[in-house]
């Protein structure tokens, strides 16, 4: 189980192939989903459009039970992307993990607490300047003093403990099923009785993992909706 | 057994900068790659089905409207057309009862009319048949008287007398 991780250091800074690869794979995987699906779209939708559509409409509300729809309605692209990127990263590392040379190189992005940081990061540094842009400077500022003033420092926490909630509950839920995953994995090849014993709960656990992963996803754009119509929306 | 792997980023030394620049960029290139290829067209026949249905919506209450319309018209139009075949029935029949007076009267008139021609030719016949008999009788008479009397009288006499006879007889009834 303790794999390294195969890094490398470019301009001081160092960086994780094997995440730069999977990074690179899931984008390609949604991307070709996506333009697939949305190929010859027809009025009266047929197939993967059907599929596609529906997600959209799911987003769609997602956002509509946090916000109005005519202040929500820009986060739509924002929403469908994190969905399905978190998504398919989830899943990417259900079926194997590649570990060459004591290095690991296929496996979830997601399951790296960097990339689920990140993307964490990025959310909530986005619902703070929507809500600059929203409300204005000194609206966006008097809003962290809104239901009594002297919680302004615990609404300044707040926001840091959204960011790390946000990120560790994904990375977490993703690189414990991974661990898992590894360690029913080694029960299944350590012998033949291990095999057999792994086959029930090596397939209940990737059933459970891909339940999960749809699950973290959907929490992921569901919070980020949360948090961004706390910060875009008037009152609630 | 080593517990590392349990630690955040296990594996790893340090702060992998180029990881959260690399997460950075590719989803901002999926979100923009996506936006442009995906999305954007998705939504855009999304809302062209939208207004579609909206317009198809708005055509069928139109033409429900219009066709309402045209049977309220047709509906006037038809009780219109009712009341003037009424009227023409009504008209008809007053005419039909105006003639039926007129012919009636014309009949009547010519009845009475030809009566009273027939009434006159009969007086007229009546009178010329008595006048004819009236003759007959006198020369009968004559006729008879000469027999009779088997006297030289002349004609003229006898018929002087006869007639003042006759007319005496006439006068005696």
């Amino acid at each position: 189980m303790d794999h390294l991780a195969p890094e490398y250091e470019f301009l001081g800074m160092t960086g994780n192939w094997s995440t730069l690869m999977m990074l690179a794979i899931t984008t390609l995987i949604v991307f070709l989903i996506a333009v697939i699906s949305t190929r010859n779209l027809k009025l009266k939708p047929t197939g993967m459009q059907n599929f596609m559509e529906w997600i959209m409409d799911f987003v769609k509300g997602i956002i509509k039970s946090n916000m109005d729809w005519k202040t929500g309605g820009s986060f739509h692209v924002l929403g469908i992307t994190l969905l399905m990127f978190i998504f398919v990263s989830n899943i990417l590392g259900l079926p194997f993990a590649i570990v060459y040379d004591k290095y690991l190189w296929w496996k979830s992005p997601t399951a790296d607490p960097v990339v689920t940081m990140t993307l964490a990061v990025m959310i909530i540094a986005l619902t703070n300047y929507y809500g600059v842009k929203a409300k204005g400077f000194k609206g966006y500022i008097s809003d962290f003093a809104k239901p009594l003033p002297f919680m302004a420092p615990l609404k300044v926490i707040e926001e840091f403990a959204n960011t790390l909630t946000l990120g560790l509950r994904l990375y977490g839920n993703i690189y414990a099923g991974e661990v898992l995953l590894g360690l029913i994995a080694g029960l299944a090849t350590a012998s033949a009785f291990g095999f057999i014993g792994a086959i029930i709960p090596g397939m209940a656990w990737i059933g459970f993992s891909i339940f999960i992963g749809g699950i973290q996803s959907f929490i992921f754009v569901m919070l980020t909706m949360v948090y961004m119509a706390h910060k875009v929306a008037d009152d609630h | 057994m080593s517990f590392d792997y349990l630690v955040l980023g296990a594996g790893a030394t340090g702060l992998n900068t180029w990881d959260i620049l690399a997460t950075l960029f590719f989803f901002t290139l999926l979100m923009v790659l996506l936006k442009k290829f995906a999305w954007g067209p998705l939504m855009g026949i999304m809302n062209e089905r939208e207004q579609l249905v909206a317009s198809e919506i708005e055509a069928a209450e139109n033409s429900r409207i219009e066709s309402q319309k045209l049977l309220d018209e047709q509906r006037e139009l038809l009780k219109q057309a009712r009341t003037e075949a009424l009227a023409i029935v009504e008209n008809a029949k007053k005419q039909g009862d105006v003639s039926r007076e007129e012919i009636m009267t014309t009949a009547r008139e010519e009845a009475a009319r030809l009566k009273e021609s027939a009434v006159r030719e009969i007086e007229t016949e009546k009178a010329r048949a008595i006048a004819a008999v009236r003759e007959e009788v006198v020369s009968l008479s004559v006729l008879a008287a000469s027999k009779v009397l088997e006297k030289e009288v002349t004609e003229e006499d006898n018929r002087a007398l006869i007639e003042a006879t006759i007319a005496k007889a006439g006068e005696a009834k």
